[in-house]
């Protein structure tokens, strides 16, 4: 049987992946956030649950926030994904602005839920410009923190939509 | 007066804080080895069983399987207090107990070889009830510890570690009482502190009694001196990678080594195993449970003449430290209470359930969670406000108490009153408290009520530490100290401190990575000891390396090393501006300066905390609805600000308050499983039901270090579930008596559902 390969675009960078048993490949039961950390080596996204119940892997996929221990890689062929590496610029290392809030805000404990939530922040402030404490609040509300950084995220997230206006 | 510090208070961002927002900041499963293994284990489905038979051999045949163990050939070490727990045995004593270990080059082959080992139990009675557990004829776990009692010494907190609060003539107490009130509170819901990051560690044999460890241990040096002793007096190099939260539970992952090293020594390779969520739902830390039955009397000025009862405490299948719990919490009811004559028996039992080990709250939570709801029974009798109770009582400077090493120490902190005060005012407190049993409004069905919780722990100046400085000729400093990260901000702080002793910017200074082949003793950053405890050491060290720069410095000078100060890497004479040398001079070009502190044991300095919660009720639905928290301590100084709030809203999570609402590992008491190890029927609070939080923080200067300032991060939760339980009882009206507040309580306690005695979950 011919190799069969699937192409991922993460952080604007492609990837050209082998589905299958081989060492280094992709086996159609791996999960994204299983290729990420184990195949490109990106663990800034973490895992808490595997199980969709936490909200730690949290990455982009096509600009919507997606829980990437419950997406199959293969799903994933010709799709753009972003996590947490891929904020900052790649050319100066500058930090995304939600980033650098989260930095200002010390808006983390442990910072173990921290790329997770940075995500869906990108995400909702890249939807709208002006969201309701509600809305924020809503986005969020996936996202387990057991250190209780509830708080200075709130503000993080309030300072960095104060930061594009 | 103003503080002239530069670094101390002053808002600076975590030194790891861009490591974090990159996702760079590395965890216990970010760290690969080349060859490494991944471990897997095989569990019990049965709460007590005998393996009478067990059949490996399908299992090693897989390809990519390394090694494969049982309990017949693992090696001989054991841990637990006493000494009591191998790697494996042929009796498994709860649901999730290790049966047997595989090693294989991916988890998913690990896992398939799990199913391919034949295992063939005898199953026996289990028992779940601390009660029931010591009843005659009652199966027994251990055979040397008869009737399931563990005895209660506890010989690292030396060779009298208290056992118990006996003190003076409760008799006499009683009989000078002007009420006496009687009463059973239970805190056996076993919550799970659950820091996201599940366990995890990695062991590599660098030879046949060589191992190094990374783990996810909040206390690297400590878990090194457990690992040395456990594993037959071998050496162990422990190394922190930043904990992904630990609230004490990662502090001695020493199961989680056993098996690692065992199996890496088996298979000859450096072996992973990280726990899943359910395992470290099944198999890692649950908080003690913990039931007080006794006996309160008090004069009607709110004067506490005697407490006496039984402690009852349900240390699941094993126990490694609740001796310590049971020491600490011993204490802290003790700064919580001023009485002279007190008969506090506790029992420390084991049943047929996962352990509960060392959490945030240590002992005195859960004592104070099941204590403080029948003493406060007393002061509704006697008319008297919690919130002016615990102002009179609580310890103050001169009063002594017997703490954990079984002597007596005296207070030399601060008065709190101040503090409490400022707490009640911002809460509102005077407004809000109606009196016992009195809701603070109606409206419609929903009701709600106020209370007050307090606790304060004298460990902040527990136990040992060691630190070495060192100033390097470019200016910089380097810390030796072996703390992990594990969301306190501590290695920052520490940063702090040193950049405020040697005034050097904190860019300057680095920290050592926690490896105790680098770094010196250190018990760690537990018992909120950071501050006082850790940080004198480090302070220190600081200053030692500094006396020494400035006696270095001082022929170049043609001075005396006292006239000598240093400023932004630069040594002058004091007041003077016009002769200056760097350090590199000082220090010469080609060498370093070193400086080593060291701090020693102190119990006399009790930090504090109070909460006041105000709560709504739905007397339709019985749900609770949390309102508003206000958490109110002195710290003396602040070190870092944020890092100080974070740490105060802390007491929404790891078990702490919302273990009084909704939080429960719920035990199937016929089976033995719990029955909702998952992160949807584990309930937590979300976004979108918090509290508006206000914290008060006042900072009265303490005799600790040269910043005086003492830590408090560890003592969150504790106040919190016995001052929802009084606000919820006051909101409905009724004195409840059995956490958590679950609806189906509420409901019954207002008699809209029926008493159900054949709930099989409770
Ligand atoms: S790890 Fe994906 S939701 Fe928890
Ligand atoms: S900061 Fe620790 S889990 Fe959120």
């Amino acid at each position: 049987m011919s190799p069969y390969f699937i192409t991922l675009i993460v952080n604007n960078q492609r990837y050209v992946l082998e589905i299958g048993n081989r060492p280094g490949g992709v086996k159609p039961s791996h999960t994204l956030a299983h290729t990420l950390r184990e195949n490109l080596g990106l663990t800034g996204t973490k895992v808490g649950c595997n199980k969709g119940e936490c909200g730690a892997c949290t990455v982009l996929l096509e600009g919507k926030p997606v829980l990437s221990c419950l997406v199959l890689t293969v799903e994933c062929d010709g799709k753009s994904i972003t996590t947490i590496e891929g904020l900052e610029d790649s050319q100066t290392g500058k930090l995304d602005p939600i980033q650098q809030s989260f930095l200002e805000s010390g808006a983390f404990q442990c910072g173990f839920c921290t790329p997770g939530m940075i995500m869906s922040v990108k995400a909702l402030l890249s939807s709208s410009s002006s969201p309701t404490d509600e809305e924020i609040r809503e986005a969020l509300s996936g996202h387990y923190c057991r250190c209780i950084s509830h708080y200075h995220v709130l503000e993080a997230v309030t300072r960095a939509l104060h930061k594009s206006r | 007066m103003e503080k002239e510090f530069r670094f101390i208070g002053k808002e600076t961002p975590r030194k790891d804080a861009g490591e974090i927002v990159r996702g760079k900041a590395k965890f216990i499963d970010d760290l690969k080895l080349t060859g490494m293994l991944y471990g897997k284990i095989l569990r019990s489905p049965h709460p007590h069983a005998l393996i009478k038979e067990i059949d490996a051999s399908r299992a090693k045949k897989i390809d990519g399987v390394k090694a494969v163990l049982t309990y017949k050939e693992i090696p001989g070490w054991r841990a637990g207090l006493p000494s009591h727990i191998g790697v494996l045995d042929r009796k498994v004593r709860f649901v999730g107990d290790a049966v047997a270990l595989v090693a294989a080059e991916t988890e998913e082959i690990a896992e398939e070889a799990l199913e391919l080992i034949d295992v063939h139990y005898e199953p026996l009675q289990a028992v779940y009830d601390v009660e029931e557990a010591m009843k005659p004829g009652a199966l027994q776990l251990y055979t040397q510890f008869p009737g399931n009692v563990f005895p209660l010494a506890c010989p690292w907190m030396g060779p009298n570690s208290l056992q118990e609060v006996v003190m003076g003539d409760v008799e006499k107490g009683f009989a000078e009482s002007d009420i006496i009130v009687e009463g059973t509170c239970t805190y056996e819901n076993i919550p799970n502190p659950l820091p996201l990051e599940s366990p995890g560690v990695i062991a590599s044999w660098e030879g046949p009694e060589e191992l190094t460890v990374w783990s996810s241990s909040q206390c690297p040096y400590l878990l090194k001196v457990t690992l040395h002793y456990a594993m037959g007096r071998i050496n162990v190099r422990s190394i922190a990678a930043h904990c992904g939260g630990s609230f004490g539970t990662k502090v001695m992952p020493w199961h989680l080594v056993f098996y690692a090293a065992a199996l890496a020594k088996a298979a000859r390779k450096p072996v992973k195993l990280c726990y899943t969520k359910a395992e470290h739902f099944a198999a890692f830390t649950l908080r003690l449970g913990s039931r007080f039955s006794g006996r309160v009397g008090i004069k009607k000025d709110g004067s506490v003449m005697a407490v006496s009862g039984d402690w009852f405490i349900n240390a699941g299948f094993c126990s490694d430290a609740a001796q310590g719990m049971v020491a600490v919490g011993c204490g802290e009811v003790q700064l919580m209470v001023r009485c002279a004559n007190w008969n506090i028996k506790p029992k420390l039992v084991c049943t047929n359930r996962n352990a509960s080990k060392m959490v945030r709250g240590y002992g005195g939570q859960e004592l104070e969670a099941a204590f403080i709801p029948v003493l406060t029974m007393a002061l509704e009798k006697a008319g008297l406000d919690p919130f002016e109770f615990f102002k009179k009582n609580y310890v103050k400077p001169g009063d002594g108490y017997y703490w954990r090493d079984g002597n007596w120490w005296v207070c030399r902190g601060i008065n709190y009153e101040k503090v409490m005060e400022k707490g009640a005012e911002v809460f509102g407190w005077k407004d809000k408290w109606k009196g016992w049993l009195k809701p603070t409004s109606v409206s419609g069905t929903k009701r709600t009520g106020v209370g007050v919780g307090m606790h304060g722990n004298a460990d902040v100046g527990e136990d040992v530490s060691e630190a070495y400085v060192r100033l390097d000729p470019d200016a910089t400093a380097v810390i030796y100290s072996c703390v992990s990260e594990h969301g306190t901000g501590q290695r920052s702080s520490l940063c702090k401190m040193v950049a405020e002793v040697l005034k050097l910017p904190v860019e300057r200074i680095s920290m050592a990575p926690p490896d105790s082949l680098v770094n010196p003793y250190e018990f760690g950053p537990v018992g909120s000891r950071g501050t006082y405890a850790i940080g004198s050491a480090v302070i220190r060290a600081a200053e030692d390396a500094r006396q020494k720069l400035l006696e270095k410095s001082a022929p170049l000078l043609d001075t005396r090393p006292e006239e000598l100060d240093t400023e932004d890497g630069m040594i002058f004479i004091k007041g003077r501006n016009d002769k200056k040398i760097p350090w590199k001079a000082g220090i010469g070009f080609d060498r370093t300066c070193f400086g080593y502190g060291r701090f020693e044991p102190d119990f006399t300095v009790p930090n504090f905390m109070m909460i006041f919660v105000e709560v709504e009720v739905d007397t339709e639905t019985g749900k609770i609805d949390l309102r508003r928290v206000v958490a109110a301590t002195d710290v003396g100084q602040v070190i870092d600000s944020q890092s100080l709030t974070n740490q105060l809203h802390g007491c929404l999570g790891s078990a702490g308050l919302d273990s009084a609402i909704f939080e429960e590992s719920v035990l199937d008491k016929k089976l033995g499983r719990i029955l909702n190890p998952n992160m949807l029927d584990y309930k937590w609070r979300t976004f979108l039901e918090l509290p508006a939080f206000d914290t008060v923080i006042l900072e009265t200067p303490f005799q600790t270090h040269l910043f005086k300032s003492i830590g408090v991060g560890e003592i969150v939760t504790s106040p919190a579930p016995p001052a929802v339980l009084m606000a919820v009882s006051n909101a409905i009206g009724k004195r409840l008596a059995e956490y958590p507040l679950t609806p189906d309580k509420i409901l019954r306690a207002l008699g809209k559902v029926k008493e159900n005695k054949a709930r099989s979950t409770q």
